[in-house]
């Protein structure tokens, strides 16, 4: 079959690769119809997530039908059609059965590399996202295996369309959870939104949804800024504008009542602050450059909370936390725990409440994906949101 | 380890030709006398050598050992995290959460020949009678056998060995069942200890070799929850990509 595969920092390629076999009684085989590339998959592209190695199959947004599975999956047969969220979970540890399913115990077969770097803990494993999260291939293929059949894919009856549902599996999940981890008081809080790309703009759109009174998006990439105005958010261009000082006059001096960092371990921002964090992460000291995130705790109003679905990889430093302390902030955090968003947020789509498909701007075969994830992370040409379709 | 623990048999005790100092985490005279004749030896060879690198290595390694001898501590066992107790045991303990009852994760490893399968490192386990057992470990020079008596069974609580005199590899260790709280079921702790021949410089060395006790601990006791809550382990080994066939790192 066609994959999209890992071949060194900043070379992806198309490749032949073996088609996936059923590895364990609980796998099923997924022929993929649409897959998406990731903000995330960038963090690859670059190298800075360690422990990928050359020849892995990227990729972990995916949806598809089912083709083959296993003799213990009993909730699957072949002929459903699924979305598969991005975490891979065991749904039966404790932290699954807390809904905290990215933070499963069992799905990670390298838990020991994670332990090493997390404190003795692993995370669960993601489909096509590095050895240290289990090494699992992704579904930037024609076909991919599904390991725990039974917990992670939700199956689609309606007849939405692939572009409606494929975001359920990771960008509109990890959105949400952003605006649903800031406790929004419907009608009074402002939410403000460090990055536009497509989490930014789910998370914003995910507040709306979630009734705040006012949402403001900052970044600096036009287009995005335009898609965030279109769905009625206030925007700021920071290299226009002071954020600190636009989000203070946006506010009657208090801030946003909560700060969504969408941006993560890969910001650009400005200053000198930002030179010193690229420097940093050019001579292997730092993995990530925390601009949006030092923007979010002095931005954020008294009382408010600091919810981070952007990436964090290792250590930083520079971190304002005596702003954060003064102002009595709570940090909200972590890897979607997608399982559990989906049934709501199809029902939310079913019920036309969104339509995620907003944020496509490219479409594209497996061919192309290349040169896209290089239009995608140059931010060339408007692209917001890339799709695949593995068999065009 | 805990306070119900027998005195080991007066074989287990420090050899009593070598004394050793009563202080928490000294090296024993021995080790001592031996890593000061090797630093120096090293130190000396450094100072002759020609080429500078070379004088550089062999100085440092050399001093660094010195300094181990005359100081009586090994900074390389604590900066490589062998732990070790007063009496010069290198201590291994580890835990895992288990959503399983006490008495059903207590009767897996009561079944003393069925060890094998949770802890990998271990080759067999021969039920000998009641309290005594045979055990066989895999070891970089091949396999090690001794016998062992159990020192304690408390069903659904605790289990506790200890080697019988005259075993290659002085050791002891306990399994430790304990409710967790709420309904996470069971929090189940490994410790053991052994007393690595050759000193700390021994498990140092078994360590450059890539024995590492408390490591293989940790895998056994992931592969023991897994298969208590999977019944089987998550794994890639087979999976597509664009190395060799079945190409699976």
């Amino acid at each position: 079959m066609k994959a999209i595969v890992w071949q060194g920092t900043n070379r992806v390629g198309v490749e032949t690769v073996p088609d996936p076999t059923l590895l364990l009684p609980t796998d099923a085989i997924i022929r993929v119809t649409s897959t998406a590339i990731c903000g995330s998959d960038l963090h690859l592209l670059d190298g800075v997530i360690p422990s990928m190695e050359k020849g892995d199959i990227l990729g972990h947004e995916f949806m598809g039908e089912v083709v083959e599975v296993g003799r213990d999956v009993r909730r699957l047969k072949v002929g459903d059609r699924v979305v598969v969220p991005f975490n891979i979970s065991c749904g039966v540890c404790d932290p699954c059965r807390r809904g905290l399913f990215s933070a499963c115990d069992n799905s990670n077969p390298n838990h020991r590399m994670a332990e090493a770097l997390y404190g003795g803990v692993s995370g669960g494993g993601l489909f096509g996202y590095s050895h240290m999260y289990g090494g699992y291939a992704g579904g930037q293929a024609q076909y991919v295996r599904v390991p725990f059949a039974d917990v992670g894919p939700h199956r689609i009856e309606s007849d939405l369309r692939d572009e409606q549902v494929l975001f359920l599996t990771d960008i509109f999940p990890t959105g949400y959870q952003a605006a649903e981890n800031c406790g929004i008081v419907p009608g009074r809080d402002v939410v403000a939104v460090f990055g536009a790309g497509p989490v930014g703009q789910f998370a914003a759109r995910s507040a709306q949804m979630l009734g705040a009174a006012h949402v403001i998006v900052i970044d600096r990439v036009p287009e995005r800024l335009a898609m965030a105005e279109a769905a009625g958010c206030q925007v700021i261009n920071y290299e226009q504008e002071d954020v600190l000082v636009a989000l203070r006059e946006s506010t009657g001096g208090r801030g946003p009542d909560h700060v969504i960092d969408a941006v993560g371990m890969e910001a650009h921002g400005h200053g000198p602050g930002a030179l010193v964090d690229t420097a940093k992460q050019r001579l292997k000291l730092s993995f990530d450059r925390i601009t949006a995130l030092r923007w979010a705790l002095l931005s954020c109003a008294k009382g408010g909370t600091v919810s981070l679905p952007g990436v964090y990889g290792g250590l930083i430093d520079k971190v304002p936390m005596g702003a954060a302390f003064a102002k009595g902030l709570t940090f909200r955090m972590g890897q979607t725990h997608t399982h559990r968003h989906i049934a709501p947020l199809l029902s939310r789509i079913e019920a036309g409440e969104i339509d995620p498909s907003f944020v496509i701007t490219h479409r594209a075969s497996l061919d192309d994906a290349p040169d896209l994830y290089r239009t995608f992370r140059d931010k060339q040409g408007g692209c917001i949101k890339v799709v695949l379709n593995p068999w065009a | 380890m805990s306070e119900d623990r027998p005195t080991p048999p007066p074989e287990t005790s420090p050899p009593t030709t070598e004394p050793r100092t009563d202080a928490a985490g000294q090296l024993p005279a021995l080790e001592r006398s031996v890593m000061g004749s090797v630093g120096v030896a090293l130190m000396g060879a450094g100072l002759r050598s020609a080429r500078p690198l070379q004088k550089l290595v062999l100085g440092s390694v050399g001093a660094g050992l010195a300094a181990m001898a005359a100081t009586g501590r090994n900074p390389l066992a604590t900066a490589l995290k062998i732990r070790q107790t007063p009496q010069g045991e290198v201590l291994v303990s580890d835990a895992v959460t288990i959503g399983k009852p006490a008495d059903d994760l207590y009767r897996v490893w009561r079944d003393l020949a069925g060890l094998p399968r949770l802890m990998t490192h271990l080759k067999a386990v021969e039920v000998l009678d009641e309290r005594r057992s045979h055990w066989t470990v895999e070891a970089p020079t091949g396999t090690v056998s001794w016998d062992a008596a159990l020192t304690a069974d408390e069903p659904g609580r605790r289990i506790a060995w200890a080697a019988l005199p005259g075993a290659a590899i002085e050791n002891h260790g306990e399994v430790l069942f304990r409710p967790a709280p709420g309904d996470r079921g069971t929090e189940v702790v490994v410790r053991l200890a052994y007393r690595p021949p050759g000193g700390s410089a021994g498990a140092i060395a078994a360590r450059l070799f890539g024995e590492e006790p408390a490591q293989q601990l940790r895998d056994d006791l992931m592969r023991f929850k897994r298969e208590q809550e999977l019944g089987f382990a998550p794994t890639t080994d087979g999976q597509s990509s664009a190395r060799a066939v079945g190409g699976q790192a």
